[in-house]
C-alpha cells in the first residue's frame, strides 16, 4: 500500500503537467459549485436579515412578493399608493404598537430616496433585532434634512453638512431634478448590510415639499402656489407603504384580515416572513437549475480526468509491465490508478476550497457594492461538505474505469509489453 | 547434481483458442546452471518465459519451479512466487522513468518481503545492497541518485541487472537484454551478469538469438529443437 502510494505519487510527479491541468479543471468546476452554493445561501441570509421585527407590511393591493421587493429591498416600484387616511386608520388601530410610513419614488444619483418619519429610526430593525445606529450626525428634524445610508455616504464621498439635490423618479441620470430645493446631510447611518445602506432618508414632508411645484410629472415653477414652503401644509396625501409592528403577535392574522377587507381603499397586508418564503419558492427553480448546471460542470471536470488517465494508460503499459515484473500484483496496479484518481480529485477539491475563499475575499467587496449582497466568510456548511464528499466519491469511483483497464492490461500483458 | 530449479513435463501451450505454440516433452534445469536459450523469432521464446514466470499457464503438462508445481496454483500465488524467486531483465526500457537509479534497483524488495530480508541479511541495509550491486555492475556512485533517463542504454541495462539480482532470487531470467547494446558493451554486460549470478548463486536463463554469446554459458538450448511443434518452426 505504501509502496503503491509512493509509486502513484512519483508517477504523477513525472506527469505533473497533465496532473496539474487535471487538478485545475476539477478545482475550477468545484469552485463554481461551491461558489454558486455560497451565493445562494448568502443571498438568502442577506435577504432574511434585511427586515426583522416588522409584523405586517401594508400597501396597495398587488402581489405580496412585489410588495416585499419594493418596500423592503428597493427593487421595482409600487403600482399604486395608499391614502394618508388609510395610514391614519391603521396607525390608530389599538392592536398596533408602531408604524413606519414609507414613501418611495425619487432618487439621488442612482440611490433611492425614502420618505418616512422619525419612527423609522426608532422601530426599524434588521438582522437579529438590531436597531439603526448613526456613525455620524443625527436623525432628520427639519424639512431639508437628509440621512444617508452608509454606502451612499461612502461611495459618493458625502459628509455632514453637504448639500445635495434629489432627482425626480429613479435612475442614475434623471433629467429632471428638484434643483430648487437642495438638501442638507445631517446624519449618516452605520452599515447594516441591507439595502438600507443604499438609501437616502428624508421626512415625508420633504417629499411633499419637493413635489409642490410639480404637476403631472413635470416641473412648473410657481404652480404650487406662492406661499413659502415651510408655511404651506405639507401633509402627504398618499404614501407607498406602511411597516407595522403589533403589540401582540397573536393579533397578526386578525389585523391582516381586517386590512385586506378595508372598505374605502384596496389595501393588502403581508407578513414579511411569508412573502420571503414565497420569494424563495419562486426562485427555487432557478436555484436548482444553477445547482444542476454546476454539477454538470463538476462532472465535466471528472470526465476530463478520466479521459486524461485513460489516454495515459496506453503509454503507461510498459510502466505497468515493469511493475508486474518486479512483483506488483494486478490488484496493486488497480490500486495505483485508484490512488491517482482519488488523489487528483482530493487535490482538486482542496484547491477549490482555497480558490473559493480567495475568490470570495477578492470579490466580496465587489459583490457587496454591485449587488448589495453581503456574503459572510463562513466555513463550509455541512451541506457543502456533503457536496464535496459526493464529488470526492464520484472522482474516486472514476478510478474504477482506468483501474480496471490497467488491471486487465497487466493481466494479459504480463511482463511482456506489446506496444 | 544440484536440485532442479525448473522442471517441465509434457508441456502444451497455445494462445487462447488459436494454434498451439509450445510442445515440450521434458526440460530440466538444475540450480546454478547458466542456460542460453536461442531460436528464431516465433519459436515460442516469450511464451516459454511467460509460463516459467507464471504469467500464463499451459493447457497441459507440469511446470515445477524449486520443486513446486506452479501451474496448479492461483494467479495471486504465482505473482507472489515470481516476486520472491525470479529476477527479470527485458530487452530495453526496463526502468521506471520517474524513479532514481537506487529506487529502481530496490523495487523488488518493496514487493517481496523475502527478497527484502535477504538483501538486508546479506548487505546490512537495502541501500548498501543496491550500491554494492550497482558498483559491481560498474555504475558510478555519482549516478545512484540520478533520474534513470540520464543513463545510457548500456547503463540502464546494468541497473536492470542489479534490480533482477537484488535480494538474490533463485532464478534470473534475461530476455534478450543485450540486443540494444553494441558488441563491446554486450560482452562486458554479459560477463558482469554472469559474475553477479555466481555471487548470488542464482540460476541464469538467458534468451537471445545472438549465437555469438553462447560460449559464455554452461548449457545451450535451441528452443526450435526442443519444441516438438512443427507449425512453430
Amino acid at each position: 500500500m505504501n509502496t503503491v502510494a509512493m509509486l502513484a505519487w512519483q508517477s504523477m510527479k513525472n506527469r505533473r503537467l497533465t496532473a496539474i491541468m487535471t487538478i485545475l479543471a476539477i478545482a475550477v468546476s468545484v469552485t463554481l459549485l461551491l461558489g454558486v452554493e455560497k451565493l445562494r445561501t448568502g443571498a438568502k441570509v442577506s435577504f432574511s436579515n434585511t427586515i426583522s421585527g416588522t409584523d405586517l407590511i401594508v400597501g396597495a393591493r398587488s402581489g405580496s412578493v412585489q410588495m416585499l421587493l419594493y418596500s423592503v429591498f428597493r427593487i421595482g416600484n409600487a403600482t399604486n399608493n395608499i391614502g394618508w387616511q388609510s395610514y391614519q386608520d391603521i396607525a390608530a388601530n389599538p392592536k398596533v404598537n408602531w408604524t413606519i410610513p414609507i414613501s418611495l419614488g425619487d432618487s439621488h444619483r442612482g440611490y433611492r430616496v425614502l420618505g418616512t418619519n422619525t419612527d423609522y429610526f426608532k422601530h426599524y430593525k434588521y438582522g437579529r433585532n438590531r436597531q439603526l445606529q448613526f456613525s455620524a450626525g443625527r436623525q432628520f428634524n427639519s424639512l431639508y434634512d437628509v440621512v444617508l445610508g452608509a454606502e451612499v455616504a461612502k461611495k459618493l464621498g458625502y459628509q455632514l453638512q453637504q448639500s445635495l439635490v434629489i432627482g425626480h423618479g429613479i435612475g442614475n441620470t434623471s433629467f429632471s431634478k428638484h434643483q430648487d430645493q437642495p438638501f442638507n446631510v445631517v446624519g449618516i447611518l452605520k452599515p447594516t448590510g441591507t439595502p438600507l445602506d443604499r438609501t437616502l432618508h428624508v421626512s415625508l414632508a420633504a417629499i411633499e415639499a419637493i413635489h409642490t411645484d410639480w404637476q403631472s410629472g413635470a416641473y412648473i415653477a410657481g404652480s404650487g402656489g406662492d406661499l413659502p414652503i415651510e408655511a404651506s401644509q405639507l401633509q402627504p396625501t398618499a404614501i407607498t407603504a406602511v411597516l407595522v409592528g403589533l403589540k401582540s403577535k397573536m393579533a397578526i392574522f386578525g389585523l391582516q384580515r381586517s386590512i385586506n377587507n378595508y372598505r374605502s381603499e384596496a389595501l393588502q397586508a403581508i407578513l414579511p416572513g411569508v412573502a420571503l418564503q414565497e420569494l424563495w419558492a419562486m426562485i427555487s427553480i432557478a436555484e436548482k437549475m444553477l445547482l444542476v448546471i454546476s454539477s454538470f460542470v463538476v462532472a465535466t471536470g471528472l470526465f476530463g480526468m478520466l479521459t486524461v488517465l485513460l489516454t495515459s494508460l496506453n503509454e503507461r503499459r510498459r510502466e505497468m509491465a515493469i511493475l508486474r515484473a518486479v512483483g506488483a500484483r494486478p490488484w496493486q496496479i488497480f490500486l495505483l490508478l485508484m490512488i491517482e484518481t482519488a488523489g487528483l480529485t482530493l487535490a482538486g477539491i482542496l484547491l477549490a476550497i482555497v480558490m473559493l475563499y480567495g475568490g470570495l475575499a477578492i470579490t466580496m467587496p465587489l459583490i457587496e457594492s454591485q449587488f448589495g449582497l453581503f456574503l459572510e466568510l463562513s466555513w463550509l456548511s455541512s451541506y457543502e461538505l456533503r457536496l464535496l464528499v459526493v464529488v470526492f466519491v464520484g472522482g474516486a469511483l472514476c478510478g474504477l474505469v482506468p483501474g480496471y483497464r490497467a488491471y486487465r492490461n497487466s493481466v494479459s500483458d504480463g511482463m511482456t509489453v506489446r506496444v | 547434481m544440484l536440485a532442479p530449479i525448473i522442471e517441465l513435463e509434457q508441456l502444451h501451450f497455445s494462445w487462447h483458442d488459436r494454434q498451439p505454440v509450445l510442445d515440450i516433452p521434458a526440460l530440466t534445469i538444475a540450480a546454478g546452471e547458466r542456460v542460453f536459450i536461442h531460436g528464431p523469432s516465433g519459436c515460442g521464446k516469450s511464451s516459454l518465459l511467460n509460463i516459467i514466470g507464471g504469467i500464463n499457464t499451459p493447457q497441459q503438462g507440469n511446470v515445477r519451479l524449486l520443486g513446486q508445481n506452479i501451474n496448479q496454483q492461483g494467479s495471486a500465488w504465482r505473482d507472489r512466487f515470481r516476486a520472491d524467486h525470479i529476477g527479470l531483465i527485458f530487452q530495453q526500457f526496463n526502468l521506471l522513468p520517474y524513479l532514481g537509479v537506487t529506487d529502481n534497483v530496490l523495487l523488488p524488495c518493496r514487493f517481496s518481503a523475502p527478497r527484502h530480508q535477504r538483501a538486508i541479511s546479506r548487505y546490512g541495509s537495502l541501500e548498501r545492497a543496491a550500491s554494492h550491486l550497482l558498483s559491481q555492475l560498474g555504475i558510478a556512485k555519482t549516478l545512484f541518485n540520478r533520474p534513470v533517463t540520464e543513463l545510457s542504454i548500456g547503463q540502464q541495462q546494468r541497473v536492470a541487472a542489479a534490480r533482477a539480482l537484488i535480494g538474490s532470487p533463485e532464478l534470473v531470467i534475461a530476455d534478450e537484454p543485450t540486443s540494444a547494446l553494441d558488441s563491446d558493451s554486450r560482452n562486458a554486460f554479459l560477463q558482469l551478469l554472469i559474475d553477479e549470478c555466481d555471487q548470488a548463486a542464482s540460476t541464469l536463463l538467458f534468451v537471445s538469438h545472438d549465437n555469438t554469446l553462447q560460449h559464455n554459458f554452461s548449457r545451450v538450448i535451441c528452443l526450435s529443437q526442443l519444441n516438438q511443434l512443427k507449425e512453430a518452426s
